[in-house]
C-alpha cells in the first residue's frame, strides 16, 4: 500500500506493507542515519522525530505514520552540528552509532523544555543508549548545548 | 507478524464490526508492544481517525480517550494532581520518552499485559472503563473478565481524589519490564495493588481490609498486613526474578509504602 510522509521537509510517497515497521522502510530508502540496533525498542538506535516528538522507528509501523512529518539528523543538520562540537569537546562520542539519535532526542527535549535540569536531561534520554562513553561527558555537553540556546 | 491488511475505520461501529468478522482481526492502538503480543492478523484495525487522543476535565472526574499516549498523561496537570500524581509518576518510570510517545492508554489497558505499571495503578484509582459495545465497566471487573478484547474501548475515566499515594517499581534496568509494582493510595482507607507477580495486577484484598479494620496501623499491624499480602498474592518465578526475590521485595516495599501514605 502507498503510504505519504513528510521526511525532513520533503513529501514522499512510499510502497510499504501493512507489517513493515518505519525503520525498515527508512533504512531501505537510504535514510541510514537511522540506526538498527535492539530491534525492540530497547535501545534508542532508531529513534525518529513523529511530528517532532522522538519515538523508536523500529516499533511504529509505517502506515501508522501516515500524512505525519518524519525528521531524521539530516533534517536537523545545524542543531546536530551544534551538539556536536559540544560532544567532541568534551569527549562525548566514540563510535558515532548513537549520535543520530542522540541528537534528535536533545533537539526535542531543547523544544518541550530548553531549561532542562540535570535530572530532567538524565530521565528524557532513559533509553538513548551509549556503550561507548559512559554518559557524564553526554550530560555535561548536553548542558552546554542547551545553554547556548537561552 | 503477518499483516493482510491495515484498514483506517472512520467510525467506532465500523471497527466493531471488523473486529468481530474474523477472529484474526486485531486493533492496533499505539501500536509499542505489537511485537510482543501479535503473530499473525488479517485486518489490522486503526483506531488514528476517530479522535480517541484526549484528556478532559469535569467536575468529579477525568475523562481520557483510548488513544492517548503515555507521554501526553504523564505531562498533563490535571493527570498530574491526581492522587498526588501517582499515574503520572507510573507512566514516568516506563522505559523511555519514546516509547511512551507511542505507546496509548488503551493499548496499555487492553493488553492486559502482566508486566503492566499502570494497570495496578488504576487499579487503585477508582477507574472505569468505557467499551463501544459493553458500555462502562469498572477496572477490577475488566481484569477478572475474559472475552472483552473484542470490543472497543473508546475511553477511560478516573474520580478526581487527591489522596496520599505511593508507587514503586523494582526492575534490573530502566529499559527492563518491572520484576515487581506496587501501588497504594489512603485517605480513609488503603487501596493496595501488586503487579508483575509475574501474573497480572491485582488487588489485595484482605489486607485492605485487615487495615481499614484496624484503629491504628502501628508497626505491628504493618507487619502483620505484609504477611497476609504475601499470602494473598500470587507470587512465582520468571527470568526476571525468583519468587523468594520478590517476596523480599513486596515485604519491603509494601512496609515503606504504608508507612509512607499515613506519614
Amino acid at each position: 500500500m502507498k503510504i505519504k510522509l513528510n521526511v525532513n521537509q520533503k513529501e514522499k510517497v512510499f510502497e510499504v506493507e501493512p507489517n513493515e515497521y518505519l525503520l525498515d522502510v527508512l533504512r531501505r530508502t537510504h535514510y541510514t542515519s537511522v540506526r538498527r540496533g535492539c530491534d525492540n525498542t530497547g535501545c534508542g538506535v532508531c529513534t525518529v522525530l513523529l511530528d517532532n516528538k522522538p519515538v523508536p522507528s523500529c516499533s511504529l509501523l509505517a502506515v501508522k505514520a501516515d500524512g505525519h512529518e518524519i525528521i531524521t539528523v539530516e533534517g536537523i543538520q545545524e542543531e546536530a552540528d551544534k551538539l556536536g562540537r559540544h560532544f567532541g569537546d568534551e569527549g562525548a562520542d566514540q563510535c558515532g552509532f548513537c549520535n543520530p539519535s542522540m541528537a534528535l532526542t536533545v533537539y526535542s527535549l531543547k523544544l518541550e523544555n530548553p531549561k532542562a535540569t540535570d535530572e530532567e536531561i538524565n530521565q528524557y534520554l532513559v533509553g538513548n543508549l551509549c556503550r561507548c562513553t559512559g554518559y557524564v561527558a553526554q550530560h555535561d555537553a548536553i548542558k552546554k548545548y542547551l545553554g547556548d540556546q537561552s | 507478524m503477518n499483516v493482510n491488511e491495515y484498514v483506517v475505520v472512520d467510525h467506532v461501529e465500523k471497527a466493531y464490526q471488523l473486529l468481530n468478522q474474523d477472529k484474526k482481526n486485531q486493533i492496533i492502538a499505539g501500536g509499542a508492544w505489537l511485537k510482543l503480543s501479535v503473530k499473525e492478523v488479517n485486518k489490522l484495525i486503526s483506531l488514528d481517525h476517530l479522535s480517541l487522543n484526549y484528556i478532559k476535565e469535569e467536575k468529579d472526574f477525568i475523562e481520557i480517550g483510548a488513544m492517548t499516549s503515555l507521554r501526553d498523561l504523564e505531562m498533563n496537570s490535571v493527570v498530574n494532581d491526581l492522587d498526588h500524581g501517582l499515574l503520572s509518576l507510573a507512566i514516568s518510570k516506563i522505559m523511555g520518552v519514546t516509547i511512551r510517545n507511542l505507546a496509548s492508554i488503551g493499548g496499555s489497558i487492553m493488553g492486559k499485559f502482566s508486566f503492566s505499571d499502570i494497570l495496578p495503578v488504576l487499579l487503585v484509582m477508582d477507574c472505569k472503563l468505557y467499551f463501544h459495545h459493553r458500555g462502562e465497566m469498572n477496572i477490577e471487573d475488566f481484569m477478572n473478565t475474559r472475552g472483552l478484547e473484542r470490543d472497543v474501548l473508546t475511553h477511560i475515566k478516573i474520580k478526581k481524589q487527591n489522596r496520599k499515594s505511593f508507587f514503586k517499581r523494582v526492575a534490573h534496568t530502566a529499559l527492563d519490564f518491572s520484576m515487581i509494582n506496587i501501588a497504594i493510595v489512603y485517605d480513609d482507607s488503603f487501596m493496595i495493588s501488586v503487579g508483575s507477580q509475574p501474573g497480572m495486577a491485582m488487588l489485595c484484598k484482605e489486607t485492605m481490609s485487615y487495615l481499614n479494620e484496624t484503629s491504628e496501623v502501628t508497626e505491628e499491624v504493618i507487619k502483620e498486613a505484609v504477611i497476609i499480602a504475601l499470602n494473598e498474592l500470587n507470587l512465582s518465578s520468571n527470568l526476571r526474578a525468583s519468587q523468594s526475590y520478590r517476596e523480599v521485595l513486596v515485604k519491603t516495599y509494601l512496609k515503606r509504602g504504608i508507612r509512607q501514605v499515613i506519614e
